[in-house]
This record gives C-alpha cells, sequence and structure tokens, in this order.
C-alpha cells in the first residue's frame, strides 16, 4: 500500500504526461506481481464493488472527526471530493501500514457482505492509522474511480514502458473480463498469445479546423466533400475471423457494439474500415444524447439495443485483402470501400436501415456549393463537413494540409447567470458550474434554460468567482443563487423541444461563448426568441 | 440600544465615539490600519495610524501619505476611547486594534496566525468582549504542519531540482510570503535570486529583519547562473514570459490553498506546499477561546460556517460582510499578489 499510495501521490502531483509514465512504469517494475494486477485494474475501471454507500461512509467519518455531520457535509462541498475530504478532515497520523495494495483490497471484497457494525469498525481503524495519503487512496479504493489524470491508455503506455511489450498488443490483452483476485500476472500481461497481434489497429488520421476561407484550399475539383458525423470515431477490423473495434482514444470496445458482430460474416478477413458509430433510433439518426447511453455501459441490454441500435457509417478503408493500402489515394481507397460496400448490399432489398453504410462522398464545381451544403448539415444531423483532397494518403495523427474540418457556426443567444456551484477535480473551491436563465413573455420573470461549466478563461473564472462569492443571495448546498446581473453569450450545437426541461427546451452542449460586460440583464434574451431557433420541421 | 463600539458601514469598519475607521474600503478622514496588504490599505485616507514596522511598507505602497507609527501595546486616545495595536503574527507589522470605550473592550484581528514565522512579531491573545475576526481558512479540512517541516520539505525539493540540473521558481505573495520563504530557505543549497517586485518589498523590509542575501533577476544574469539555484517570485509570474528565462524549472507554489489537490492543479504548478500566514481550523478556535470573548463577528472566509459552529459551542456568533478578500484566494494570481494565505 506505501508504494501504492506514494505512486498516486507522484501521479497527483505532476501535470507532465512524461513524468506519469515514467512514475507507473518504475512502480510496474518494482511492485509485487498481485499488486501490480491490482493497479492495472483499478486504473482500467475494474474497481471492487462499494463495500459502503458514501452516507454512511461521510456520517463515520465526521463522527472520527469529531465534527458535526452538516460540517463535515459543508467541508466536502467545498473540497469537492470525498476521498480528499475525509483525508483532510480525520485527525492526522504519522504511522504508515504495513499491508499491501492486495491485502487491502482483498479486505475490502470481503467487507461487502458483513454487517454494518463490522464494516464501521474495520473503516475508522483503518482510517485511524493511516497517514494522510494513503487515507485517502484507501478512502479512493472504497468510493470509486482514482480522477488523477491517468488514463487507460497512459496507463498501459507506462505498462509497455516497463514490460517492453508493444502497447497496441497489451491494450488488447487488458481488455475483456479478468478477475484481478485471481489472473496472475504472468497470465495477464506476459503470456504471449498469437491472436494478440489479431486486433492491432492504425493511428487514426485526424483533421484540423479550417483556419482561414475554404477558398484558400485552392482548386475546389481537388477535394472531396462529406459530411461530419457527431458519433464516435473508430476503427472495425476484421480479421481471422475475429472482429475489434477501436475507438478513437484508441480503446478497445467490441463488446460495447454486439450490432457490428455480423460483419465477421459479411466483411472478408483482412479488412479494417475508418468510420463514425452513430445512434440510429427508428431508422433514422439519433442525438449525441442517444449514444451516451451506450457509452459508457461495459455490457448493454437488450431492450438498450432496441431502443439505441448504432450504425457504422464508414468512410475509408486502411487496409484490404491483408494488405496496408494507407499510401494509397483517398480516391483510390474510397473505391474499393464502394465496392465492398455494393457487394454487403446485395443481399438487402432496402439499404436505408443497414448497420453498415457509406459516408456519402460528393463533389462540388465550386466553393460557393460546398457553403451551400454545409449550411444543410443541422438538417442532415451533422456537425459540419470533412474536407478531404482526392489524392492524399491515410496519415498518422493530426496533419495539416490534406484533410480539414469545416463545422458549423455554432446558435448563440444572450442569458442572465442565475445560480452557480462549486466545480470539481482541478476547479474543486471554485465557482465555475453555472446556470443561465431567459426571460419569459412578459420580461418579469427569469427562466432557466441551461447549465454550463465552459469556454471562460482560467482568469474570467477567478474573476466570475470572485463576483459570485461577493454577489450570493442564498445558499443551497453546494448551490448558490446569485444577483441576476451578469450577463453571457451562451452557444449550443443543437436544439430541440423537450418535456424532460423547465423551459420547454433541450440545447445540445451548452457553454460561454463570451462574458458580455457591455450588457445590461434587460438585453438579455428571451425564451420565445430560443424558441425560434428550433428548425420548423420539429 | 446604544450604538456598537465598532460598526459595519459603506466605508469600513467605523468607531462613531472616535469618529475613525479601522482599514476602511473606501476614503476616509482618519484610518487605523492593521497591515499593508492591499484590501486592509488602501489608497486615499487623509491620516493613517499604524505600526512602525508598517510605516515604510504602505509608504513604499501608497507613496507621500500622511501616517503616523506607534508601538505594540503603546495606547492612545481619539475622543475617549481608547485604542492599541497588539502583533497578529501575519506578516512583519501586522496588528489586531484593540478599542476601549466605558469599559468595554473590542479587538479587530485584520489577518492572523498564531504560528511564530521568524519574522513577524508573534500573535498574542488580547482579552475582550467582542472578538472581530477573520476567517479565511475556518473549515476543518485546513491543518497547517509545523512550519520547521515544510521548510524542510521546500529544501529538499530545491536540492532535488538541482541535482537535475533545474531551477527551482518558489512562488509567494510579494508582501510576506516571500521575506518569510527567503528567511527559512537553507542557502548552503544555493543563491537566492528575485523577481523584481520581491526584491522591491524585501529591500524595504529589510532593516527591520535578518534577510538573507538576494540577487535581482535582471538582463545581465544569465540562464546559466540560475540553473540549480531558487528564485522567489510573486504567483503572477507563472505564465508570464519572464519565467522563460528559467527553463529547464520547476515551480511551486507555497499557500494555505495548496491544501487543496485541484487549487494545484488548476494553476499548473508542479508543487504546492501548505505554508499560510493565516490560522488553520483549530488555530481559529483557540484564539477565539483565548480572548475569553462571548460575542465573536467573523469577517471574512468561510463566515457562514464558522459562525455557525461557534453559535454551537455557545458563543453569541455572527458574521459581517466586508471587502476584505481572504476567500478571493484566486485574486493572487492577478497583478497585487497578496490576498492569500
Amino acid at each position: 500500500m506505501k508504494r501504492f499510495a506514494e505512486l498516486i501521490k507522484k501521479l497527483d502531483s505532476t501535470n507532465k504526461t512524461n513524468v506519469k509514465v515514467d512514475a507507473l512504469a518504475s512502480y510496474f517494475k518494482e511492485a509485487e506481481d498481485p499488486d501490480k494486477v491490482w493497479t492495472i485494474a483499478i486504473l482500467s475501471h475494474r474497481r471492487p464493488p462499494r463495500p459502503v454507500n458514501t452516507t454512511l461512509l461521510r456520517s463515520w467519518a465526521s463522527e472520527l472527526s469529531n465534527i458535526p455531520l452538516w460540517l463535515f457535509e459543508e467541508s466536502y462541498h467545498i473540497v469537492g471530493d470525498l476521498a480528499e475530504t475525509i483525508a483532510l478532515v480525520v485527525p492526522s497520523s504519522e504511522q504508515h501500514t504495513e499491508k499491501s495494495l492486495t491485502q487491502f483490497l482483498q479486505e475490502i471484497l470481503a467487507l461487502k457482505k458483513k454487517e454494518e457494525p463490522e464494516k464501521k469498525e474495520y473503516l475508522q481503524d483503518n482510517l485511524r492509522e493511516l497517514n494522510y495519503y494513503e487515507r485517502f487512496v484507501f478512502t479512493k479504493l472504497i468510493t470509486g474511480g482514482f480522477r488523477i489524470g491517468v488514463s487507460q491508455k497512459l496507463m498501459t503506455r507506462a505498462l509497455s514502458k516497463a514490460t517492453q511489450i508493444d502497447e497496441d498488443i497489451l491494450a488488447y490483452k487488458l481488455m475483456g473480463n479478468w478477475d484481478p483476485n485471481t489472473i496472475s500476472f504472468h497470465d495477464l500481461v506476459i503470456a504471449e498469445r498469437a491472436q494478440d497481434y489479431l486486433s492491432k489497429p492504425y493511428p487514426f488520421y485526424l483533421a484540423y479546423a479550417v483556419e482561414n476561407e475554404v477558398s484558400e484550399l485552392g482548386n475546389v475539383q481537388d477535394w472531396s466533400v462529406e459530411h461530419k458525423w457527431d458519433g464516435i470515431r473508430a476503427q472495425l477490423i476484421i480479421r481471422d475471423g475475429h472482429l475489434f473495434v477501436w475507438s478513437r482514444g484508441e480503446e478497445l470496445v467490441t463488446d460495447k457494439y454486439p450490432e457490428f458482430h455480423q460483419f465477421i460474416d459479411q466483411i472478408p478477413n483482412g479488412t479494417v474500415i475508418d468510420g463514425e458509430i452513430l445512434p440510429f433510433p427508428n431508422g433514422r439518426i439519433g442525438s449525441f444524447n442517444d449514444l451516451q447511453t451506450r457509452i459508457g455501459r461495459k455490457t448493454v441490454s437488450k431492450a438498450l439495443l432496441t431502443k439505441t441500435p448504432v450504425v457504422l457509417r464508414a468512410y475509408d478503408l486502411l487496409e484490404w485483402n491483408g494488405k496496408d493500402i494507407r499510401q494509397q489515394s483517398y480516391d483510390q481507397r474510397r473505391e474499393i470501400l464502394e465496392t465492398l460496400y455494393k457487394e454487403y448490399t446485395t443481399n438487402y432489398s432496402n439499404t436505408d436501415n443497414l448497420t453498415f453504410q457509406l459516408s456519402e462522398k460528393m463533389y462540388f464545381d465550386s466553393w460557393a456549393s460546398v457553403e451551400k451544403e454545409r449550411a444543410k448539415s443541422r438538417e442532415k444531423h451533422s456537425e459540419g463537413l470533412m474536407l478531404k483532397r482526392k489524392d492524399s494518403p491515410y496519415q498518422v495523427g493530426r496533419k495539416k494540409g490534406d484533410w480539414w474540418k469545416w463545422k458549423v457556426d455554432p446558435l448563440t443567444i444572450d442569458a442572465v447567470l442565475t445560480y452557480a456551484m462549486r466545480g470539481h477535480g482541478r476547479r474543486s473551491n471554485l465557482f465555475t458550474d453555472y446556470t443561465f436563465a431567459l426571460w419569459d413573455q412578459e420580461q418579469k420573470e427569469l427562466v432557466t434554460f441551461a447549465k454550463a461549466y465552459s469556454g471562460l478563461t482560467d482568469a474570467e473564472f477567478r474573476q466570475v468567482d470572485a463576483w459570485i462569492k461577493k454577489n450570493t443571495v442564498e445558499r443551497f448546498g453546494p448551490v448558490r443563487s446569485v444577483t441576476p446581473e451578469l450577463v453571457f453569450e451562451i452557444a449550443f450545437e443543437g436544439i430541440a423541444l423537450s418535456k424532460r426541461h423547465k423551459s420547454g427546451i433541450a440545447t445540445r452542449f451548452p457553454r460561454i461563448l463570451r462574458w458580455r460586460q457591455d450588457k445590461k440583464i434587460e438585453e438579455a434574451n428571451s425564451l420565445e426568441d430560443l424558441k425560434a431557433m428550433i428548425p420548423s420541421k420539429e | 440600544m446604544k450604538t456598537p463600539l465598532l460598526i459595519f458601514n459603506e466605508n469600513g469598519i467605523y468607531c462613531e465615539a472616535a469618529d475613525v475607521y479601522i482599514d476602511p474600503w473606501r476614503k476616509v478622514d482618519k484610518a487605523i490600519i492593521t497591515h499593508g496588504h492591499a484590501d486592509h490599505n488602501r489608497w486615499g485616507h487623509k491620516q493613517y495610524i499604524t505600526h512602525h514596522d508598517n510605516v515604510p511598507i504602505i509608504k513604499h505602497r501608497l507613496g507621500n501619505i500622511s501616517v503616523s507609527g506607534i508601538a505594540y501595546g503603546e495606547s492612545f486616545m481619539i475622543n475617549n476611547v481608547k485604542f492599541s495595536l497588539h502583533p497578529a503574527g501575519h506578516i512583519i507589522g501586522s496588528s489586531q486594534v484593540r478599542v476601549e470605550h466605558q469599559g468595554e473592550v473590542w479587538v479587530f484581528t485584520g489577518d492572523y496566525k498564531i504560528e511564530d514565522d521568524g519574522i513577524s512579531t508573534p500573535f498574542e491573545p488580547v482579552q475582550c468582549h467582542t472578538f472581530i475576526t477573520e476567517c479565511t481558512f475556518g473549515l476543518p479540512a485546513f491543518r497547517w504542519v509545523p512550519q520547521k517541516e515544510v521548510f524542510s520539505d521546500i529544501n529538499s525539493w530545491w536540492a532535488s531540482n538541482q541535482s537535475e540540473g533545474k531551477t527551482s521558481v518558489l512562488f509567494g505573495y510579494t508582501l510576506g510570503k516571500a521575506q518569510r520563504l527567503l528567511k527559512h530557505l537553507d542557502t548552503s543549497i544555493g543563491k537566492i535570486y528575485t523577481h523584481g517586485a520581491v526584491e522591491n518589498m524585501t529591500n524595504v523590509i529589510r532593516p527591520m529583519a535578518d534577510l538573507p542575501e538576494t540577487t535581482l533577476i535582471t538582463a545581465a544574469v544569465s540562464k546559466e547562473e540560475l540553473k540549480g539555484n531558487i528564485v522567489v517570485a510573486p504567483p503572477s509570474a507563472h505564465g508570464s514570459t519572464w519565467i522563460r528565462k528559467m527553463v529547464p524549472y520547476e515551480t511551486a507554489s507555497a499557500s494555505g490553498w495548496m491544501t487543496f489537490r485541484g487549487a494545484r492543479r488548476r494553476r499548473a504548478i508542479d508543487k504546492g506546499f501548505v505554508l499560510s500566514d493565516h490560522c488553520d481550523w483549530q488555530g481559529l478556535l483557540d484564539a477565539v477561546k483565548a480572548t475569553g470573548a462571548q460575542k465573536i463577528i467573523s469577517t471574512h472566509g468561510y463566515t457562514d460556517i464558522f459562525s455557525r459552529y461557534l453559535r454551537e459551542l455557545g458563543y453569541d456568533a455572527r458574521t459581517e460582510r466586508t471587502q476584505y478578500e481572504g476567500e478571493l484566494n484566486e485574486l493572487e494570481t492577478k497583478k497585487e499578489s497578496e490576498v492569500d494565505g
């Protein structure tokens, strides 16, 4: 535990990726094998089930700290993290524990089945004996994930550095269901299996946003245009009768999308497709919110599969007949992709609802007509356009020149700040989570319409935070109502009627565009103004 | 009902009987100033009264003002009201203000800390009936460790950066924290360099405190020369072009707010040392108890929480709004970087 707590402390006290990787890599070289397995499990969201609910935990911690519960709760609101609050508030101990990480986790696993008094005794005894950082880590093990800026990817990179095993191979080995309590480090990480190499993806080619006038990109005839779909970028690999789905975060997500399993029989082996996973309820593209119900799940229920099925909209082909074709031109790769698609569709009379779809490629004879197409993005449920040079190879990572994204401008409205809440993590103790309101019909009352957490600079957040602290009207736990005085321009990507919102309107990805220090609240927009933005066909 | 001895009005803390303000935030005729930080010591009053160690500090900040210096414990009368200043231990020249009139005694703390920092005159509790206290860190989550331990951490951080060929850049606000850091840095490790704002203020304080030698970073100072040494700078220097000269460097901030993991990460600082010039939770409770006061007024910080807890302990406690900025810790990265702890 001592070594693990030291590791977490090191990871937590740097913002530099390389330092994190080095700290993890040396941990993976030095720690005991069972502890390594548990560390991998914890950093890949495989923590043990929570043995105690947080209400009990809070009440036991306040008792141990000898402060009233309300004071503990207030501290929690301000600190913004339960484990950190407990670590700070519980009286300090100079002791270190000699128990290993694995021993702690086994105890925590066993704790779940115990009676409440036993749980309480176990927790209080341990909290009393651990030092500050161990207490923080111990409570984190009980309450949930470590948000310390270590992704599964970063952890995998460090493990690769420590073991000299290829990163992508490791990512594959670590996927799926394995039990940290029973598997050995050797079986999980070291043992060689031929099939590990089957899943290896290609690095994604990523586009930059168009910076200047599109006409500066040269002759429109050199460019192929597609809509930019608002889903999850993914790479589909079919090799040797196996399917692998990688997300752009280079995370293996095959199990999350069982719809694609059928491709094993429909698409020839030795094929790698680049495309977008899109939600497709009722035979049409759904909203990103629909997709979000799928992203978080490790296993997907039948009901969810029926309610929110997904499709793959393909736009590029990276491997064909087992050969890497990334150096061929975009046009050539598309041609093979389209042939593949045609063969796939021969068995179907209606191709509209198929799980494998083609992202339509368009050619234009002027930039003006490209711009006209871009204006149709909202009705086509896209975020804008992708511009790809017809003769471009498939490059590695984010490169300028051949691929550009040209998003539609967001919708905007001026709204009044009415409530504020402290942020979490990096922003705990700062009021950074805001609620915004618009005027009702008579311009008498302000009606809440959206929450936004991003868009201001750190300096602006500090300024608004200071203003909020001086202009609080009422406090409701972590939330404060403030004097309606500040106006912000709020941008959002989409808008639809909604029964779940008080305002009757839901906005997609609202964020703060800028602080309108030039505007008074009387000049803010109304709900009517917002409603007028809803596309008429809805 | 009799007017309270001290009231909070739109200008500041006011003693009607004496017609004098303490730490006013608007221009007034006569002001008693607890210490030199910008939220307590504002420009434009006709007459300033403060501890004599604070006189050169506020003159340095405010220019040519009319100011009289007083010693700790020395009492002075204004319209039959008896005033005296007592050490607050916050920074050099910082005072609590004791006000006595017709047998009633009030004390206003300004900003204060209990621990002896080795540079300010240590805090002394003053018996009173009504105690007006700041509570910047009035939350049980704040618990300081003795400064000896903190400085041992700071010095080992410096030594470890040095062994990696890096320059250490340590942030602390210009008046108070910077000199406290200078005083306790281990000069056997290397040389101490300063940012201009820190150097200027330190020169003002040198006649009153024994401080180690510092070198101002000017254009003449080379990057090579800085390597392995330590630089003391105001937080506002973080992220400025000025700091590029220190590459490769490690940054650290010394402040009470470094208690929170988020505070350090938000500022993208490599290391945070928890070192404050205010009281921690227990310090505040001890200070309140030591005054023997029954009535407690909290002015800035987590006031509502602290007052509620005091009421549960049986005190007659309430909160008054002021414009002191203890809670507005984030201002420390703005131009005047001294509102922190």
